[in-house]
């Protein structure tokens, strides 16, 4: 049995939007990941539909045709209702390697003097989380991580930089996580990622997704480069641990 | 190849977008007029999702190195091949060595160029339109030529079309957005008796508006937003997403524009007005 009341919404001409309740949690993202897996299997071919998860939101985005909404809407209700327990896609923890230097770090000094703590404990609380992937969005792979420690909780920089630098790892608020590519951006940087989180070239692009888990670990300057070369070549191995469902 | 003697002031492949992969935070991209692209693949008895040129505010010169056919559509500018001007949804056949020039903007934003089985730029994730970093050039700028297939034979079943077009358009047609039901009564009534004027700020991520209504302190979680969706901010400013938004948000989506009414929007400018009616 399904264990939420949800509510489900027409989003425009060609999009439904399947709520649940307005909490960050873990029970509700299985749910939802949950339902993505149901629908893919039994009602909604991928080809002509995109699934976009977020926190405690499923978006469905039919692909050409104006949908029925008046059809959709009893059905959706109804598959949840009837969906069972589903056994989500495999979900993965990430170990992404995180270079904490002063030279990446650029807010690590004044993010030390801000929390009252020394730059090592901040980077070891940092590296100790684990953090899950809530949503994918703003630009192509930058994920949503939630679990930041309140001890790290600090708020976005008063102006943002006009440019900060593909990898760049950021703390603001709640959130932790890595520019994908260089953008502007108003969170706190304390350290660079050598792995690139999105790669046009590969048949999957960005190899992490809404529900997976990421832990940071620390890595030395010349780790580093060579993380960074590795990757370029392609020969790179990202550690991952399959999760339980 | 069609060789790119002056790029315009924003010029662009595009064609109807990239399919699947919002999950991972990629915009869907695709024609922003996209009524007016589809028309005019039509016209050349093309694919639905054929690339075309699409053509900001100043357009480019042209040199043909293969025999093709063409169609025109979108802004009005002045538009001459070699030195014959060139009319809007007619079929032409251009031979090696033509050349086409884009003069001044007389009418709307967004002027579109199609070409008999489209343009064969690079596909990447399954779509030739350009966005930057997922494709490797945002604009034409830097491109000498752009491949496409040679054609000698063609007889079009239309070779002229009326189309009533997007351009003397005004009003936009809306759906309700997911956070529509906070907008209070001021702010409802704010938004559908007025007019409001398009801001400097725009381009193919959004459009932003001149005038701010009463703004919205909600804060939500993140969540998938679409092209044409309205956000709200707190400082009571309308910014509408198109085709390059990004796929995910956290302030609210009061409103939702028509497929049309997003073609519409496409074609105008900073100080153009449009007003809002809701479907």
């Amino acid at each position: 049995m399904s264990n939420f009341n949800i509510s489900v919404r027409q989003f425009g001409a060609h999009a439904i939007l399947v709520e649940w309740p307005n909490k960050v949690e873990e029970t509700i993202l299985n749910e939802i990941l949950q339902f993505i897996q149901y629908l893919k299997e039994n009602h909604l071919d991928e080809k002509e539909w995109e699934f976009v998860p977020a926190y405690n939101s499923l978006t469905l985005i039919c692909k050409d045709t104006l949908l029925d909404f008046d059809y959709f809407k009893p059905k959706i209700k109804e598959w949840y209702a009837i969906k069972g327990k589903i056994e989500p896609a495999t979900r993965y923890l990430w170990r992404l390697p995180v270079c904490y230097d002063l030279k990446f770090g650029l807010d690590l000094e004044e993010l030390s003097e801000k929390l009252g703590r020394s730059i090592a404990d901040i980077t070891a609380l940092h590296s100790k989380g684990i953090y899950t992937v809530y949503g994918i969005g703003f630009l192509p792979g930058f994920m949503y991580l939630g679990g930041v420690p309140e001890t790290l909780e600090v708020p976005r920089k008063s102006s943002p930089r006009p440019k900060v630098l593909m990898g760049s790892v950021g703390l603001a608020g709640k959130q932790t996580g890595i520019y994908p590519q260089d953008s502007p951006g108003g969170w706190n940087i304390i350290g660079k990622c050598p792995i690139p989180m999105f790669d046009v070239n590969k048949e999957n692009p960005c190899f992490v997704k809404v529900g997976d888990k990421i832990q940071f670990y620390p890595i030395s300057m010349a780790e580093y480069q060579l993380h960074k070369i590795e990757s370029e070549v392609g020969i790179y191995n990202i550690e991952k641990i399959v999760l339980n469902a | 190849m069609l060789n790119i003697i002056k790029s315009g002031f924003f010029t662009t492949v595009q064609d109807s977008g990239r399919f699947g992969y919002r999950d991972k935070g990629v915009p869907v991209a695709g024609a922003m007029d996209s009524f007016t692209a589809s028309k005019l693949n039509t016209l050349l008895e093309n694919e639905e999702n054929s690339a075309v040129l699409e053509i900001t505010m100043t357009g480019p010169t042209l040199e043909f190195e293969e025999d093709t056919y063409i169609v025109l559509g979108g802004a009005e500018m002045s538009v001459t091949l070699n030195d014959m001007a060139v009319e809007h949804y007619k079929v032409y056949k251009v031979n090696s060595g033509d050349i086409l020039s884009y003069g001044k903007l007389l009418k709307g934003f967004r002027a579109y160029l199609a070409i008999k089985d489209g343009f064969k730029t690079s596909l990447v994730l399954g779509s030739r339109s350009f966005f930057k970093p997922i494709t490797e050039h945002d604009s034409i700028k830097k491109i000498p030529a752009l491949p496409y297939n040679k054609y000698k034979e063609f007889s079009p079943k239309i070779t002229k079309l009326k189309v009533d077009s997007v351009l003397d358009k005004s009003q936009l047609e809306v759906f309700k957005g997911p956070e529509y039901n906070l907008l209070t009564d001021k702010q409802l009534s704010q938004i559908f008796y007025n007019e409001f004027s398009v801001a400097n700020e725009n381009n193919r991520m959004a459009y932003q508006l001149s005038e701010a209504i009463e703004g919205n302190t909600l804060s939500m979680l993140t969540s998938a937003t679409l092209p044409g969706t309205i956000q709200l901010t707190p400082a009571g400013k309308l910014i509408i997403l198109m085709k390059d938004g990004q796929t995910t948000g956290g302030y609210p989506r009061i409103l939702q524009l028509s497929d049309m009414a997003m073609s519409i929007l496409a074609q105008k400018r900073p100080g153009d007005l449009i007003r809002f009616k809701l479907k």
